[in-house]
C-alpha cells in the first residue's frame, strides 16, 4: 500500500490510502452529498397525525403475521395461486422458446449484422421498461386478467434471457467451434455440437432463475389488474383484511423461498 | 457420453447413455404436459373478442399516446425529484441497516452460527422475496400515502438484497490479512476497521450503487400503489384516460433510468 510518509527527521507515519485521492474532488463531493441530503430530507413531507394513526394498522398488520388466516378467503387465494403459476409456467416456457433463436441471433459470432442489429433491438425494446408499465399497456389492450399478465411476463423473459443467451454464446470458446466445422459440419451441427453444449450448463440455471423471478413478478402485476396472487393480495388490503394479506404473503415468500433453493438446486448441478 | 454396440454390431458414438436419453425423454413429457395443463387453466377465463381486437385497442391507444403532452412537464419536475429522493434516502437506509445485517451473517463474523446467523439469514430471504411494489401496498395502508412510505418500501426491499450480497462478499475475503492485523495485538474493532473492511469496500461500494440503479427503476412505478413519485402522476394520468400525458410520464421514466444506468457504470468503472 502506497502510504504518505512524513519528512524523514520525524517519526514516520502511516495513513491509510484515500478512496479518491485529490483532496479538494473529495471534499466537493462530500459538500455535494450534504448538501443534497439536507435537500431531499426538507423536501420529504410528513403528515405525524396520519403516521401515528397508522401505528395502529401497522400493530394489527403485524398482529396478523401472528395469525394468518388461510380459511375465510381460500377460494380467491386458492384462484390467485393457481393464476399465478400457471402464468408463470406459460410466460416461462412460451419466453424461452422466443429467446432461444433471438439470443442465438443477436451473437455477433454466429449471426450476421443485419440480423445481429434486428435482434439487438427486440432485446433493447423488451428490456426497455418494467413489467408493471409494460402490465399496464397489455391490459389496456388485451383486457384484464391473466392474458395480459402472460404476455408481460413473456416479454421480460424474452428481454432478460436473449441478452444473456447472446453474451453468452459471444464469450464461448471459439476452437470448438473450428473443431466441428473441420470436420464438415454444417451450420446447424456446429450451433448443436459447439455451441450449445458450452452454452446450455449455464442457461439451464438461468431460465430456473428466470422462473423464479417470474413467480415474484406475477404476484406484483396483479395489482395492475393482470391477474394472480397480485390482485387477491390488493383486494384484502383494499377491505383492510390484514390477517388474509398476511396469510397471502407468507405463502408468497414460501413458494419464492421454494422457488429460489430448487433454482439454486439446479444451477449446482448443471454449473 | 457413451459408445454403443448396434445390432449389427457396429460401434456407434452417441452424447447420450439409452437411460440418460430415457431420462431426457421423460423430462420432456413432462415439461409439456405441464405447459399444455397450464395453458389450459390460464386461458379458460379469457375472452378471446378481446385478444382478437387487441392490435385495433393498441393502434388506438398509440394514437391517442402521440405526440406527448410537453406542457405537462412543468407538473412533473417535483414527481420527479420526489422520486430520485425515494431511492437514493431509501438506498442509504438500507445501507446503514443491511451491513451490520450482512456482518451477523457472514460465518466468518457473525458471533453465533447457530442462533444468530439463521435469524439474519431468515430476514434477508423475507426482505427480498417482498416486491417493493408490495411492501409499498403495505406500507400505503399502515402510513398513508407519500414520499415516507415509498422511502420505506424501498429500503425494506433492499436490505435483503444488499445483505446477501454483501455477506457473501464477506465470506470471501483474504483471512491471512485478518490473521496479519490481529496479530499485531489488535482490538477486533481495529481488525474489523484494518483487516475486514479495507476488502470488502470495493464490493460495498457496487453493490451500493447497483442496488441505487434498480431502486431509481422500481421508485419510478412506486407511485402506482400510492408511495409518491412519478407513478402517482402516472396513475391519475390513466385514471383520467390522459394517453398524451402517459406517454410523457413514460418518456420521462426512460430517461431517468437511461441516465441512472449511465452514471452506475460511470461511477463502477472509477471505483474498479
Amino acid at each position: 500500500m502506497d502510504g504518505h510518509l512524513t519528512a524523514p527527521a520525524g517519526p514516520r507515519l502511516w495513513t491509510r490510502p484515500r478512496l479518491i485521492k485529490q483532496a479538494w474532488l473529495r471534499w466537493a463531493i462530500i459538500l455535494c452529498a450534504v448538501l443534497y441530503l439536507v435537500l431531499a430530507i426538507g423536501s420529504v413531507e410528513v403528515n405525524w397525525t396520519r403516521v401515528s394513526e397508522g401505528l395502529v394498522r401497522a400493530a394489527r398488520l403485524f398482529a396478523g403475521f401472528l395469525q394468518p388466516d388461510f380459511i375465510s378467503r381460500w377460494s380467491d387465494i386458492q384462484q390467485g395461486l393457481i393464476e399465478s403459476l400457471t402464468m408463470t409456467v406459460c410466460a416461462t416456457v412460451f419466453g424461452v422458446i422466443l429467446a432461444l433463436p433471438i439470443g442465438l441471433g443477436a451473437a455477433r459470432n454466429v449471426a450476421p449484422t443485419w440480423l445481429y442489429g434486428i435482434c439487438r433491438a427486440i432485446i433493447a425494446v423488451a428490456r426497455a421498461f418494467q413489467e408493471i408499465i409494460v402490465a399496464i399497456l397489455f391490459v389496456a389492450m388485451f383486457g384484464f386478467g391473466t392474458f395480459a399478465g402472460f404476455l408481460t411476463l413473456s416479454l421480460s423473459t424474452i428481454g432478460f434471457l436473449s441478452k444473456l443467451i447472446a453474451d453468452d454464446i459471444e464469450e464461448i470458446d471459439e476452437s470448438q467451434v473450428e473443431a466441428i466445422r473441420s470436420t464438415g459440419g454444417g451450420f446447424w451441427q456446429v450451433i448443436d455440437y459447439a455451441v450449445a453444449s458450452q452454452v446450455m450448463p449455464r442457461l439451464a440455471g438461468l431460465i430456473a432463475y428466470k422462473f423464479d423471478i417470474n413467480f415474484r413478478e406475477s404476484s406484483v402485476i396483479g395489482i395492475v389488474g393482470a391477474g394472480g396472487i397480485g390482485a387477491t393480495l390488493n383486494t384484502a388490503l383494499d377491505r383492510y383484511e390484514f390477517d388474509s394479506a398476511a396469510a397471502i404473503l407468507l405463502i408468497i415468500i414460501g413458494i419464492v423461498m421454494l422457488c429460489e433453493y430448487a433454482s439454486g438446486w439446479i444451477r449446482k448441478r448443471m454449473a | 457420453m457413451a459408445v454403443l454396440q448396434g445390432e449389427d454390431g457396429a460401434r456407434g458414438w452417441r452424447l447420450l447413455t439409452m437411460e440418460q436419453r430415457r431420462w431426457r425423454w421423460f423430462g420432456w413429457f413432462a415439461l409439456v404436459a405441464v405447459t399444455v395443463l397450464s395453458w389450459r387453466v390460464m386461458t379458460q377465463d379469457t375472452i378471446w373478442a378481446f385478444i382478437s381486437d387487441a392490435p385495433r385497442q393498441a393502434q388506438d391507444i398509440f394514437g391517442r399516446m402521440l405526440p406527448p403532452r410537453w406542457s405537462y412537464m412543468d407538473r412533473l419536475w417535483q414527481p420527479l425529484w420526489d422520486t430520485i429522493n425515494i431511492a437514493t434516502l431509501g438506498t442509504l437506509i438500507a445501507i446503514v441497516i443491511a451491513t451490520p445485517l450482512a456482518f451477523l451473517a457472514a460465518r466468518n463474523t457473525t458471533p453465533s452460527v447457530l442462533f444468530v446467523r439463521p435469524v439474519v439469514l431468515f430476514i434477508i430471504v423475507a426482505s427480498r422475496s417482498i416486491n417493493a411494489l408490495i411492501w409499498g401496498l403495505l406500507l400505503v395502508a399502515v402510513l398513508g400515502p407519500g414520499v415516507l412510505a415509498g422511502i420505506i418500501a424501498i429500503a425494506l426491499r433492499s436490505i435483503g438484497f444488499i445483505g446477501k450480497l454483501l455477506y457473501e462478499a464477506i465470506e470471501e475475503i483474504d483471512e491471512t490479512q485478518v490473521e496479519a492485523i490481529r496479530a499485531t495485538g489488535a482490538h477486533p474493532a481495529q481488525v474489523m476497521s484494518y483487516g475486514i473492511w479495507p476488502q470488502i469496500l470495493p464490493a460495498f461500494a457496487t453493490i451500493g450503487v447497483f442496488r441505487w440503479d434498480i431502486n431509481i427503476r422500481e421508485s419510478t412505478v412506486l407511485g402506482l400503489v400510492g408511495a409518491g413519485g412519478l407513478g402517482l402522476a402516472l396513475e391519475s394520468s390513466l385514471n383520467t384516460l390522459a394517453w398524451p400525458q402517459v406517454s410523457l410520464i413514460l418518456l420521462i421514466i426512460l430517461g431517468t433510468v437511461v441516465l441512472s444506468e449511465w452514471l452506475t457504470a460511470r461511477v463502477r468503472k472509477a471505483i474498479i
